[in-house]
């Protein structure tokens, strides 16, 4: 499935990925080639296959209800590049 | 020592021909004079690494050494390593100091180890040849012009230069066997779930898992005794009893029934692999195994499927780094859509960033069930071939790769690349366990023989590889690199 | 003139009260420090992962087993991904398409005490969101991700409500059955209830629906009356106007009274769901549901009907007494103490449920227990204390005066004189002090004689400080009197 330049575009806002013109038109062509060896897929008959999401037909194990983390924000904070009263920092969100 | 297996350090060590201390010493100056031309480590942690061997040593002197104590290794930049950068061959982590042990490296601490440092990889562990670092490549110390393979080819580069006994990988479509064969060493994909995946760096979470990379089957079953088992805090890891696999070694081959996938020796593979392969095989029926073709009709599907399932999840399991919490955050954003764009831009590299947008993609509404779904489905039949394969015979084999190293910057095109994975990426996709030993050498390059078996087979595959180094020497060259610095 | 008909479906989202978070071993108390209840998975840092908290799953179930859902076996969590700050993987865990809790019913009653069924299409559990501060920290937001990973079960409705009224007492059935259950504190000024309202008009006897709005996180029962009265006449008079509504998602303003559209947001979303693959299959067999069935407490509609049937009380105050568990709790409370259903009832419901009313408390701070109350109410069952001293009684057991009611009769000397020969006494004197009231008694026509005898039964009762039993009183009085006539 061939790709144009405003699919990448709408891949990259969608991911927050910041490309210019040249990236997208670059990525248009790596990643239609990528797409069309996908499309291969198209050959295979999967009438009545289940998808397979984990290679192992396990179940969810559950946790008891306990606490179990202390406070460690200071430790944590300490990869954190902006930090003010123990918030982390962002520009200016617009609600 | 630096040639030494684990098992003979280990003995050496228990002997008391050396301490911990002058191993890691020894090792410490290795890498300080080679590594420079290898870029195997990213980060060398000495001082740890010679506190670590002390505190194995003082263990020694008190009597309470266990079978790991005071050993060497090294682990990929993927795991979570508590006070120590954990960059994941990425610009996004390099400012990353993990506040934590991943739960294969707390193993490893608990049992006595001694980790060098921190290796090599690429980004994110999306590659099959380490050019994709932020670190810069890795070299393949059977031939500098050749790649290591990736996406675990800091570890294997170091194992096989001698600069460390072993090291940890991990494979999520390769990534542990296909260094392994370039760089001549062993290397183990253990099942999904046998080890826990808590605290290594997701790149796609339901094919992702960490194994022992090494010079010989029997330092792998060692290895894979300490890091395998249960862990409360991945729901994917298995509750299933660990064996001590170096103690199942000794079972003969005579009656194993095995394998060779049609689909495995076919067009694209480099008829001196393929030969080499067919010998290592002839090596197997000496050793009382039959041999059998099968087929694996899925086999072409394989790297379709993956990557539309991989990038996919990767492209989620990557939407964390956002610049807020840690890792890189540009300078001076204008606005919230701007740090996103900007941290991300700048932060991944060409690879990460391709997975990224395509996976997006195959996600996004109106794709899902073209791509994703389908991938599934295939998924399951992929499985299915195998499970098939299983009931006939107890192993498969084949080549690990279909060439030897390529060159650096053979494989400029995305999709040139991908195909390499041809041979291992099923494997993952289907959630067995798989093996690359070193079985031959072209032109001075290695060639990897992979053997797969059932789930949970570690075992098996274990003493089948074992066997083979029984009565072959492969395993045990060594290429010319650092030779003289021995 | 057009008739239209609203059409209204509600999610709600309650924040289930479990000690940790759904998928973390961190504290999911209200109140704490910025991000100290933030742990490397709610922060979702490199390489950790989410495991299931048992307990989400068990109140999950309970909600659904409370409304009579199906419980499939299997549920899957997926991943909605998208950016945003208090987001901090990048996705949220929620489950798209197999949901803990499937299709059931909720029975709403309104004010005229019918009763309505609103289907509830299906319940899920996922995880909540950190919360953004946009107070100025030199232009920029602060991140606080305490609440990041609390679980939430998201109840989401059919279209089966036709007014903002049904709207508010499905709000409140939900709220009465997760308290009643003790899956969630329903405290929604903490925000442990919300919800999103999609609303929608319709020319009246029109079957498709018409373009919905959807109102976001309304968090209090008034604010979604008024939300969707605002929303539903704005959409009439677009309509009416010739307009068109367009569907968009808008915010609720309670000091403006109106809803606005949240244009800023409403870019193209694509969440991209798919399963999560940190998580696998939850499967739930019988034994585990059937397990939850047997322990479930009583629900506000099973309690309603025994309140009928079993007590005699009337829908009204039976739907009164068990609107929520707080109050059932205590009017059974009373009511084993005194051994009345109707006068624990009237007493719950009249001096109590003032009081509480006029000091702005709820039932779990009131000075005066269950028991305390019970005990006055028997005091006045067994005629010990008449109903006027009952209510001096209950102002002092809620002063603080006294442990109990017996205490304070005691000690204020309440207990109700009901010796006939004191009574007596009490009358001849009051007859022998009012010569002028008497003589017009007397002379009165006997049909008007009934209305003059409340005078003497008022010096009677002030002269017993109110402890005359008021009925022996009045017969009394009005034998001795007639006997002068």
């Amino acid at each position: 499935m061939a790709l144009e330049p405003q699919d990448v575009q709408r891949a990259a806002h969608l991911a927050r990925l910041g490309l210019d013109d040249n990236d997208a038109d670059r990525y248009v062509d790596d990643l239609t080639r990528i797409l069309e060896m996908a499309d291969q897929l198209q050959a295979v008959d999967t009438d009545g296959v289940a998808p397979l999401a984990h290679p192992l037909d396990a179940t969810q194990r559950l946790r008891a209800d306990e606490v179990t983390e202390t406070d460690q924000r200071e430790r944590f904070q300490r990869n954190a590049p902006a930090v003010e009263n123990g918030l982390y920092l962002v520009p200016r969100v617009v609600e | 020592m630096h040639d030494m297996t684990l098992t003979e350090l280990a003995r050496a060590l228990e002997a008391g021909e050396f301490t911990s201390r002058q191993l890691t010493e020894s090792l410490l100056e290795r890498i300080e004079h080679l590594d420079g031309e290898l870029n195997s480590f990213i980060s060398v942690t000495a001082e740890q690494a010679l506190a670590a061997a002390d505190a194995a040593d003082d263990a020694r002197t008190r009597g309470e050494a266990g079978p790991l104590t005071g050993l060497p290794l090294a682990l990929k930049d993927i795991f979570c390593t508590e006070g120590v950068k954990t960059s994941c061959g990425s610009k996004m982590l390099d400012n990353f100091i993990a506040p934590y042990d991943a739960n294969v490296v707390e193993k490893l601490k608990a049992a006595g180890t001694v980790s060098l440092g921190k290796t090599n990889m690429d980004e994110f562990a999306m590659g099959s040849s380490n050019e994709n670092s932020h670190y810069g490549p890795v070299k393949n110390p059977w031939d500098l012009s050749a790649v290591p393979g990736g996406s675990s080819g800091g570890s294997a580069a170091a194992v096989a230069a001698g600069l460390v006994p072993a090291a940890l990988g991990t494979d999520t479509g390769g990534s542990i066997r296909q260094p392994a064969a370039f760089c001549g060493i062993t290397g183990l994909k253990p099942t999904y779930g046998r080890v826990s995946r808590y605290g290594m760096v997701a790149y796609a979470s339901s094919l992702d898992q960490a194994g022992p990379m090494a010079r010989t089957a029997e330092d792998c079953a060692l290895l894979l005794s300490a890091i395998a088992g249960h862990d409360l805090r991945d729901s994917t890891s298995v509750a299933r009893g660990v064996p001590d696999y170096r103690a199942e070694l000794g079972t003969s081959l005579s009656g194993l029934k095995i394998g060779l996938p049609k689909e495995y020796f076919g067009d694209g593979l480099d008829p001196a692999v393929e030969s080499a392969i067919r010998e290592a095989v002839k090596v197997y029926e000496s050793l009382g195994a039959t041999v059998q073709e099968v087929s694996l009709p899925h086999t072409h599907h394989a790297i379709p499927a993956y990557y539309v399932i991989a990038p996919a999840e990767a492209s989620s399991n990557l939407s964390r780094y956002d610049g807020v919490r840690f890792g890189h955050r540009c300078d001076a954003p204008k606005d919230l859509e701007d740090l996103y764009k900007r941290s991300r831009a700048e932060g991944f590299g060409d690879e990460v960033k391709r997975r990224i947008l395509i996976g997006t993609h195959t996600l996004s509404e109106g794709f899902f069930d073209a791509y994703y779904k389908k991938a599934q489905q295939v998924r399951r039949l992929i499985r299915q071939d195998f499970m098939d394969a299983f009931e006939e015979v107890d192993v498969l084999m084949g080549p690990s790769t279909p060439t030897p190293a390529f060159d650096l910057g053979a494989n400029k095109d995305p999709v040139s690349m991908y195909l390499q994975d041809i041979y291992t990426i099923a494997i993952n996709l289907a959630g067995i366990p798989g093996i690359s030993v070193p079985a031959g050498n072209v032109d001075g390059r290695p060639v990897g023989l992979q053997i797969l078996g059932p789930h949970f087979a570690e075992s098996q595959l274990l003493n089948v590889a074992h066997q083979f180094q029984q009565v072959t020497d492969w395993h045990q060259q060594r290429p010319a690199f650092g030779k003289e610095n021995a | 003139m057009m008739q239209w008909e609203t059409v209204i479906g509600l999610e709600v989202h309650v924040q289930l009260a479990t000690r940790s978070k759904i998928f973390s071993g961190a504290s999911t108390a209200f109140g704490a420090e910025p991000n100290s209840q933030a742990c490397a998975v709610d922060l979702g840092m490199p390489g950790v992962l989410p495991v299931l908290n048992e307990s989400a799953v068990a109140m999950a179930v309970q909600f659904g087993l409370g409304i009579d859902a199906e419980i499939p076996e299997v549920s899957i969590f997926d991943r909605k991904n998208y950016f945003y700050p208090d987001l901090p993987k990048g996705y949220q865990t929620s489950q798209m398409y197999h949901p803990i809790v499937g299709p059931g019913e909720v029975e709403i009653t309104l004010d005229d005490g019918e009763t309505k069924r609103i289907r509830v299409h299906h319940a899920h559990l996922e995880e909540d969101a950190g919360k953004s501060l946009h107070e100025d920290f030199h232009g920029m937001t602060g991140v606080d991700l305490n609440r990041a990973g609390t679980p939430l079960l998201e109840i989401v409705s059919e279209p089966d409500m036709r007014s903002a009224k049904e709207a508010a007492a499905y709000l409140k059935a939900i709220h009465s059955i997760v308290t009643y259950l003790g899956i969630s504190d329903g405290n929604m000024a903490e925000g442990s209830m919300r919800c999103d309202v999609n609303v929608s008009v319709r020319p009246k006897g029109q079957e498709a629906f018409g373009t919905r709005a959807e109102i976001k996180n309304v968090n209090s029962f008034r604010f979604v009356e008024r939300a969707i009265a605002f929303e539903v006449e704005r959409q009439v008079e677009l309509l009416e106007d010739g307009g068109k509504v367009v569907q968009e998602t808008r915010l609720y303003d309670p000091d403006a009274d109106e809803t606005r559209s949240m244009r800023t947001k409403e870019e193209a979303n694509d969440y991209r769901y798919f399963p999560c693959p940190d998580l696998l299959p939850v499967v739930l067999d019988d034994a585990y549901v059937d397990h939850l069935r047997t322990s479930l407490p009583e629900l506000p509609a099973e309690k309603r009907a025994r309140f009928q049937s079993e007590l005699g009380l009337s829908a009204y105050d039976a739907g009164v007494l068990s609107a929520t568990r707080a109050m059932a709790d205590f009017f059974e409370g009373v009511k084993d103490v005194c051994g009345d259903a109707k006068l624990a009832a009237n007493w719950v419901q009249g001096e109590f449920a003032g009081r509480l009313n006029k000091e702005g408390l709820d039932i779990a701070s009131s000075p005066v227990s269950a028991t305390q109350l019970g005990e006055l109410v028997a005091r006045v069952k067994d005629e010990t204390i008449n109903g006027k001293a009952a209510k001096q009684v209950f102002a002092a057991l809620w002063d603080g005066e006294g442990d109990s009611a017996d205490a304070i009769i005691e000690a204020k000397g309440l207990k109700q004189v009901t010796d006939t020969g004191a009574i007596e006494a009490m009358i001849d004197q009051v007859i022998a002090d009012s010569p002028v009231q008497v003589a017009q008694y007397r002379d009165a026509e006997p049909d008007k004689r009934g209305k003059m005898i409340g005078y003497f039964v008022g010096q009677v009762m002030k002269a017993s400080r109110g402890t005359a039993n008021p009925q022996q009183v009045n017969g009394l009085l009005k034998e001795k009197l007639d006997a002068l006539c």
